[in-house]
Formats: C-alpha cells, structure tokens, sequence
C-alpha cells in the first residue's frame, strides 16, 4: 500500500468520523446511511399514533415543516458526488466503474444490500462506525457477520 | 421554535457533505477498492488492499474517543444535543437472529457488488445506469424490509 493511499485512507476516515459525531453531539442523531435513507423515502406515519393515543406534540414535533432532516443529510452526499463529478478531470481523480459484476448481479446484490440493512437494523456506517463507537453489542455482532460474509462472498465471485 | 429545526437541517447537510467528502477521500466510494479489500485472498499474491481497514480506524478513532468524551458524559448528566431534546439512540440492547440474518444478507450483496449504501448515494451523481439499477434494488429491499418489519410488529400488538 503505499504512503499516499495510506494517506487518503485515513483522510477520509476522520472526516467520516467527524462528520458522524457531528451529527450526534449537535442533533443526536446516528448517520447511518441505510435508516436515513428508509426514513426519507419511506417515512414512519408516527402522527397517526400520536393523534390516536391524543398525545401533546412533543418538543419538536411541531416545528418539522418542510423535509425532513433526513433528506437535508442526503442533499449533502449528493451536492459531494455532484462536485466530484466537476472537478474530477481536472484534479487527475480517479472514475469509479460499476460494471464489474453484470446488471441482473447488481439488482440482485441491492436488493440484498437493502433487505439486508433493514433487517439487520444498519449498514458500514450505522453498526460499522456509530454503533462499534459506542461499543454497541450489537453492531459489533452485526459488523463482524457483514464484514466476514462480504470477505467470503467477495473470494468466491471475484 | 423553527430556528432549531432549520439549524438541525443546517447540521444535517454538512454532515451529509463531510461524509461524502470522507467517502470519496477514502477510497470507499470506488466499488473496485472495496472489492479489493473483501477478496482476502488476494493476501496470498500480494495485491489485497487493506485501505477499508484504515479508513475504519481513522472514522472510529475520531467517532469513539468525541463519543465518550462528550456524548457519554452529557447523556449521564441528562444533557441534551445543542439543537434538539434528547439523544436518538437505539433502545434494543440484545442480540437476535433477524440482525444476524440481516447482516448476513447485507454482507452477501455487498461482497457481490462491493457497494454499501453510501457510496451508493454519493455516486448518484455520475449518472452511471450500472448504479442506478443498483440503487433501485437497494431501495426496494429497504421497502420490503420496512413492510416485514411492520408486519412483525402488528403481529406482535395483535397477539
């Protein structure tokens, strides 16, 4: 490996960290990508609840207009990608390709990576990162499965 | 009061652009890389790239040690986040066979594909058709995820 992969590595490992702890120490939230994600697409209907059992809006309940936070997170993954895709060329980055496995491989490999993650409650960032960070028991049973079945999947199709 | 929720938004957007920004550093955007890491057994000829490795200890370096020198000890003393009422943590604490089953899912489609979601989004971008199919996929596995789960549970209420 050399020094400037190395480099970047743990570069952008930090920034990961930061920007999750971030997300934590100032809105108490966990950037795990999976939930974000199921939660700004597909949106718990908890008012419903909160009617029926006649429950007060709580503390912030009655100031969510407009999209969710979720989708404010998201936004800014994509705003990266998008400035990436600018200024690659000219700063001599690398282009990622997604055509090495065929395309009824990549369905059938999102289908699983979403299934998976729903299950399984979290993904790289939510059990791998913030879950591991705080010494969740379970995102460090759930780390050590992904990871082991990824390895042993990824040996025996590549 | 609205100021909160725009500043949560706020806080949400930068942390969505670091992350990114650490993703595509990283190396973890590129679904080659990843896959060069999961195939362990290119330890053997010397080409295995141990990259995801550093890129976890730099993320859980930073996330462990601000953990518990600032969240821990504000949750103990019943503190708040800066911008909201109270931390969002997970409430389950015990181990159960559906997060090993999902787990286990997850790790064979991402050992198939070498794409987590994350990446998966930050790449959204290069409008790549490839991607698009898996980003499809991914998001219609998060949907029947959420319709098993909510089954579950009112199976649960109802029983």
């Amino acid at each position: 490996m050399e020094l400037s992969s190395f480099a970047a590595a743990l570069g952008g490992g930090v920034l990961i960290g930061l920007s999750a702890i971030l997300l934590m120490i100032f809105n108490g939230r966990i950037a795990g990508i999976s939930g974000i994600l199921s939660s700004a697409i597909f949106p718990d209907k908890k008012w419903t609840d909160k009617q029926f059992t006649g429950e007060k809006s709580s503390d912030n309940a009655d100031d969510e207009s407009g999209p969710a936070w979720q989708w404010f997170f998201i936004a800014g993954l994509v705003l990266t990608g998008v400035i990436y895709t600018l200024v690659y060329e000219q700063l001599g980055l690398p282009v990622f390709e997604f055509d090495t496995v065929s395309q009824p491989m990549l369905l059938i490999g999102g289908l699983l990576v979403g299934l998976g993650c729903s299950l399984g409650r979290g993904c790289t960032s939510g059990h791998g990162i913030c879950g591991i960070g705080r010494l969740s028991l379970r995102s460090i049973v759930a780390t050590c499965v992904f990871i082991a079945v990824a390895a042993g999947t990824a040996v025996f199709i590549h | 009061m609205k100021t909160s929720s725009m500043k949560r938004k706020i806080t949400a957007l930068l942390s969505g652009v670091l992350f990114g920004a650490g993703l595509l550093l990283s190396g973890l955007a590129d679904p080659a890389k990843v896959i060069g890491f999961l195939d362990v057994s290119r330890i053997s000829n010397g080409t295995w790239d141990p990259s995801l490795m550093v890129v976890m200890t730099g993320a859980l370096a930073v996330y462990m040690s601000l953990f518990y020198l600032v969240v821990k000890p504000n949750i103990r003393a019943g503190l708040a986040p800066v911008f909201d009422a109270k931390y969002h943590l997970p409430e389950k604490k015990t181990l159960d066979s559906q997060l090993v089953l999902g787990a286990a899912l997850f790790g064979l489609g991402w050992g198939v594909v070498g794409i987590c979601p994350g990446p998966a989004i930050v790449n959204i971008a290069t409008l790549d058709i490839n991607l698009g199919l898996f980003v499809l996929a991914m998001l219609f596995g998060l949907y029947i995820g959420k319709q098993l789960k909510s089954a579950q549970l009112n199976m649960v209420k109802a029983s």
